[in-house]
């Protein structure tokens, strides 16, 4: 694997993170549990749409295979795509999407943290502007999880209930591999498992808050950086490139 | 006591006569509050249900600036409904009642969205045509004579005008496209015109409520006068990117310096009000849905708030 490869790999990864995770958030358009919160969750999608757009227009540029963001998000199939497990679970209820946002996005607020320092001037330049949007999703998160936590015994079912089925899909965000080892040699990529310890403080803190119990440790699933998921990207992916698939003519 | 509230409702009258701005403080005829609840509260719904069809083809949109787009727009609307919540709320009428007034089919919301959004040129044709037609309607309310309405609608219009662009550029690009895609736009140019002409509301001779909204100057152009200005402007643009206008009477006037148009199913109109629209039954079963599936966190928000309240009074 060239430095390159590793590159176009990397920002892939990092776009279709962004990409899947907005096409989850903007499911919830016009169905949220009131019109603030909408408006709220289909911000964040706008966010992460953007960050999709710009790291996978610049695998493209990596690449030089003269490759648009629009061709690598909607004219590959599920194996070419590296988001993490989590970002394309379904929605599930409200709770459920608020703890994943919760575990995200507080892993997002270590990683463009360090992102931004990358040798990369693109990848620092995405990073330093994502790591403004993400204080945001994190706060947002936070606050609905200890709400909800803390709230009603129903809500904190729920939460306790999504914390328990979300916690085996936390430990492919720290993931690495050859990639990863390469671009750090360098200081493009950034150490990911460095950022656990801090990442399971802060999440342990916010559940204390929620009056919710961290699950024991357990199999954490993987198989995302190899192009291996679940059953739910397929769907994503046919919906979202239905027309680009049906009209390969087509410029919409 | 009756002289009384001749007094009040000949001065409310003469101020508004005088082109003064009504606030919600202000004294006010029960019948002017009435008739704006009843009109703020049909528009708020209207946002907030049109983000039904536009949000069927959120997981659809076929490019990332495409989704963008529409993602912001329905963004908008929902957040013109808010500010239109809001106005009504100086009247004295809660969000919570609004709503239970739209789910028992008290209150109404704009016909329009009971047509469904089939193909993704759906997607310009609302923007294009409903927004649109919507614009011609709102620049007229910017200067109606409750204060919070008016005022609402500043900010709004700028934004629909927006919208309308984006709609039409959509169309735009789908006519300079392939076959499938002209025969796309050319479809939902079919299928949405006649609706957004019905978006006015019946001819002037037949409309019920017009006397009282222009006396009180809530309305200031009637429902003929604003579909006139939507069809002069509407048939350039059409012309311009090659779409073809459904209607085989419609020809320029040179006397009167406008377009005649064919007559409008109005059958079609008052069945489609009355309930049997195409997705009457979808939208507010959906809406029904949402809400009734969001109460157990608005429950646990107020409980929350309740207990951060307690423990700081404690
Ligand atoms: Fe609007
Ligand atoms: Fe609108
Ligand atoms: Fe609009």
């Amino acid at each position: 694997m060239t430095q390159q490869q590793a590159l176009y790999k990397y920002s892939l990864r990092l776009g279709d993170n962004a990409l899947i995770l907005s096409a989850r958030l903007s499911e919830w358009c016009s169905n949220a549990p009131f019109l603030e919160e909408d408006l709220a969750l289909t911000n964040m999608a706008l966010d992460l749409i953007g960050r999709a757009q710009a790291m996978l227009k610049y695998a493209g540029e990596v690449d030089g295979n003269g490759k648009t963001e629009d061709d690598l998000a909607y004219r590959r199939s599920e194996r070419e795509y590296y988001n993490n497990l989590i970002m394309e679970l379904p929605n599930g209820d409200f709770a459920y999407t608020m703890v994943r946002q919760l575990f995200v996005s507080t892993f997002e607020l270590f990683f463009f943290e360090e992102l931004q320092k990358s040798t990369d001037a693109t990848l620092a330049a995405i990073g330093a502007k994502t790591l403004k949007e993400v204080k945001y999703h994190h706060l947002h998160a936070k606050d609905w999880v200890i709400r909800l936590g803390d709230g009603t015994a129903e809500s904190n079912r729920r939460v306790q209930q999504a914390v328990n089925q979300l916690w085996m899909y936390t430990g492919e965000l720290f993931e690495m591999d050859g990639t990863d080892a390469l671009l750090m040699k360098d200081g493009i990529a950034v150490n990911a498992e460095h950022l656990k310890m801090g990442w399971i403080q802060m999440v342990t803190q916010i559940l204390a808050l929620a009056n919710i119990e961290l699950p024991a440790d357990g199999y954490m699933q993987t198989g995302s950086r190899m192009g291996i998921h679940t059953e739910h990207l397929g769907h994503i992916l046919s919906e979202m490139q239905y027309l680009q698939r049906a009209y390969p003519d087509a410029t919409w | 006591m009756e002289q009384a509230q001749e007094t009040l409702l000949r001065e409310f009258e003469e101020k508004i006569e005088c082109g003064f701005a009504i606030e919600p403080k202000d004294k006010m005829p029960a019948g002017y509050r009435k008739h704006l609840v009843r009109q703020m509260s049909q528009h708020a719904h209207s946002e907030v249900i049109g983000m039904q069809p536009e949000g069927n083809w959120v997981t659809r949109a076929p490019s990332l600036r495409a989704k963008q787009i529409l993602l912001a727009k329905i963004q908008d609307e929902g957040g013109h409904g808010l500010y239109l919540y809001s106005a009504a709320e100086t009247l004295g009428v809660s969000r919570d009642e609004l709503i239970e007034q739209l789910h028992t089919g008290k209150a109404k919301y704009s016909n329009i969205f009971n047509y469904p959004a089939l193909s993704w040129a759906d997607i310009g044709a609302i923007g294009w045509l409903v927004d649109g037609a919507a614009i011609v309607n709102q620049v007229s309310l910017q200067r109606t004579s409750y204060g919070p309405y008016s005022r609402a609608m500043v900010r709004i219009c700028k934004e629909e005008s927006f919208h309308q662009r984006q709609g039409y550029e959509i169309m735009a690009k789908m006519m300079a496209g392939t076959a499938d895609q002209k025969a796309m736009a050319q479809d939902a140019m079919n299928r949405w015109w006649w609706p957004s002409l019905m978006m006015f509301g019946p001819h002037d001779s037949d409309s019920p409520h017009t006397g009282d909204a222009f006396r009180w100057k809530i309305k200031r152009h009637s429902n003929d006068e604003l579909r006139q200005k939507f069809i002069d402007k509407t048939v350039q643009q059409a012309e311009v990117i090659g779409l073809t206008i459904p209607d085989k009477d419609l020809k320029w006037n040179e006397e009167k310096k406008c377009y005649d148009h064919g007559e409008i199913n109005w059958e079609e109109f008052y069945r489609v009000i009355g309930g049997d629209g195409p997705c009457n039954k979808q939208r507010m079963e959906h809406h029904i849905r949402v809400h009734n599936e969001g109460a157990w966190v608005r429950e646990a928000a107020e409980a929350y708030s309740a207990k951060q309240q307690y423990s700081k009074n404690a």
